[in-house]
């Protein structure tokens, strides 16, 4: 069995005087890719929002690689080596695709300074991010601006990859290009915490997969296992592969 | 991509301005001559301006006692200029400028220390609450005049300007007065080393992410209140500069100037779209402009010219001429 590199014990989360996460427990394991799935509302993002610190948990424990994280703030947790990809993507629209990827790169004062050979890893994940190198990020597609939130989440080594639906809105060959790129970030170990609501994206990717209904998390188990059982995907998502 | 993608329309208010105004002006001389107070006193509501509206951009504080920091920059100078009355009473340009630099300094010093500590406890227990931001600024820059009037006293002094940079220089007809001169090359100066630590530094690119989305900032794992802080010393020690500035350019110092100023500098960032540094340069450009084109040609009109400028670049773009806050 292998080790979990990040746990929630009975998290609670308030926003304002909604009450939203009512006691999530979820264990993430080292070196896996691990699916959020969930209905809209569910509470995936706030789930996401929590561990990153962007929404104190009200009651609960957040832990991670064995140190209790539930109090600290927002950069103390990224400082952590764990990188957080919003819904929103969260791109510097007046900055250019380099300049994005440099203020990732903490490590980094200048451009040049940026690791050369895993930029080139990079290059050849989203080959959109060299080729719009120089250009202002708010002049990219939807598509390419997915795969420049992604490329900075990884610009330097992270323990632990979050990203909020990576594939919302974007075309099916992006979407392949996408599956493809976390397929690999998934076999060189790195793990990853993904939240989507495309079924079919979830299980092209496989790994372990938890479901959240109402602020809790309902299932957790394998992909493969939710896969076959049309019956339990029904139940819990309400459709069907 | 990125220079043809530039926003020009708003660069090319300034010449547009000042080439429509000379039919009605008529006199070359005297359109040079006001053209040039006119860029003048931009370019010292500039100096002034530049950090509040990263202050706003930055952390979405409402700042309205930056004006404190301009009268507290003023009456520093007074008291430096003073005791050095033998370097500005000389002619020799060097020897004004060795009373005037380290007034600057000083004056930029004061103005920051005393703009930490009005952030640590008039600033920050308001984050996020722009109603209580309003009403506390204002009180804290009430108090800072309140605290000027005990230290300088509560009459208008004298700041006069220099021996050697006194007068004009005639080019043509055209008389224009040297310290306006140094003026402009100042707020260029300080323009120059603004734009290159926001273009070329690591520091500057955190403030002009946090401007557009503090809260992925923070996710990338830097700590942008303390970047915050940093802003605001900034701001407030530009804000002290531009007091000396506008305290010699005006030939005399008040307590109020200050909040007299603040309504110029809140017309200029709003003009320039809250957190841009370029807008607001442009900004401040246009409100000098304005200001010494209509005190020429209708004195009456002066009074709310920048008020119509500032309405009629909102009516062409509502969020100011170059919005990077979604704010």
């Amino acid at each position: 069995m292998s080790e979990n590199l990040l746990t929630l014990e009975g998290v609670h989360t308030h926003i304002g005087a909604y009450h939203i996460l009512h006691g999530v427990n979820l264990t993430i394991p080292k070196g896996q890719l691990t699916m959020l799935l969930g209905r809209n509302g569910a509470g995936k993002t706030t789930t996401l929002r929590t561990i990153m610190g962007l929404w104190q948990a009200s009651q609960g424990k957040v832990t991670f690689g064995g140190r209790d994280i539930t109090q600290l703030n927002t950069p103390q947790i990224a400082e952590l080596n764990i990188a957080y990809v919003p819904e929103s993507m969260g791109i510097f629209s007046d900055l250019t695709v380099k300049e994005n990827m440099l203020l990732a790169a903490r490590s980094a004062r200048r451009a040049s300074q940026m690791d050369a050979d895993r930029l080139k890893w990079i290059f050849s994940l989203f080959p959109a991010v060299e080729k719009f190198w120089n250009h202002p990020a708010g002049k990219l597609s939807g598509g390419q601006k997915q795969m420049l939130a992604v490329a900075r989440a990884i610009v330097e080594p992270r323990e632990l990859l979050i990203v909020d639906e990576p594939s919302k809105g974007l075309a099916p060959a992006i979407i392949n290009n996408m599956i493809d790129a976390f397929a690999q970030l998934k076999a060189s170990g790195v793990t990853i915490l993904l939240v989507e609501q495309n079924i079919n994206f979830a299980k092209r990717l496989g790994g372990t997969v938890a479901v959240m209904d109402n602020g809790v998390v309902v299932h957790a188990g394998s992909m493969a296992e939710l896969a076959e059982d049309t019956a339990l995907q029904q139940s819990l998502l309400g459709l069907a592969l | 991509m990125k220079t043809l993608d530039f926003d020009w329309k708003p660069l090319a208010l300034v010449p547009l301005l000042a080439l429509g105004i000379f039919p009605f002006i008529g006199s070359s001389s005297t359109w040079i001559t006001l053209t040039v107070a006119g860029l003048a006193m931009g370019m010292i509501i500039f100096i002034i301006a530049s950090g509040l509206t990263l202050v706003f951009g930055l952390m979405d504080v409402l700042n309205f006692g930056h004006g404190v920091f301009i009268a507290l920059g003023a009456f520093v100078a007074t008291s430096v200029l003073g005791a050095m009355s033998d370097y500005t009473q000389s002619e020799s340009m060097l020897r004004n400028m060795l009373a005037v630099l380290p007034a600057m300094m000083v004056a930029m010093g004061v103005a920051g220390a005393v703009g930490l500590v009005f952030e640590r406890f008039i600033v920050r227990p308001v984050y996020g609450q722009h109603l209580k931001q309003i009403l506390i600024t204002m009180g804290g820059m009430i108090i800072g005049e309140e605290l000027i009037k005990v230290i300088w006293g509560p009459a208008q002094i004298p700041l006069p300007m220099p021996e050697g940079m006194r007068g004009s220089l005639l080019f043509g007809d055209a008389a224009i007065e040297k310290y306006r001169l140094i003026a402009v090359a100042v707020g260029l100066l300080v323009f120059a080393i603004l734009a290159w630590t926001l273009v070329r530094t690591k520091v500057g690119l955190l403030i002009r992410a946090g401007v557009q989305d503090r809260e992925m900032v923070e996710s990338l794992g830097y700590r942008i209140k303390r970047l915050f802080v940093g802003v605001f010393v900034v701001g407030s020690a530009l804000a002290g500069l531009g007091g000396v500035m506008w305290g010699m350019y005006q030939q005399s110092v008040t307590p109020q100037m200050g909040a007299h100023v603040n309504v110029l500098i809140f017309i200029v960032i709003i003009i320039g779209g809250l957190g841009s540094t370029g807008g607001a340069l442009i900004g401040a450009l246009l409100v000098g402009l304005m200001a010494n084109y209509t005190g020429f040609l209708a004195p009456k009109v002066a009074l709310f010219s920048n008020i119509a400028l500032m309405a009629a670049i909102l009516l062409w773009r509502p969020q100011g001429i170059y919005p990077v806050t979604n704010r």
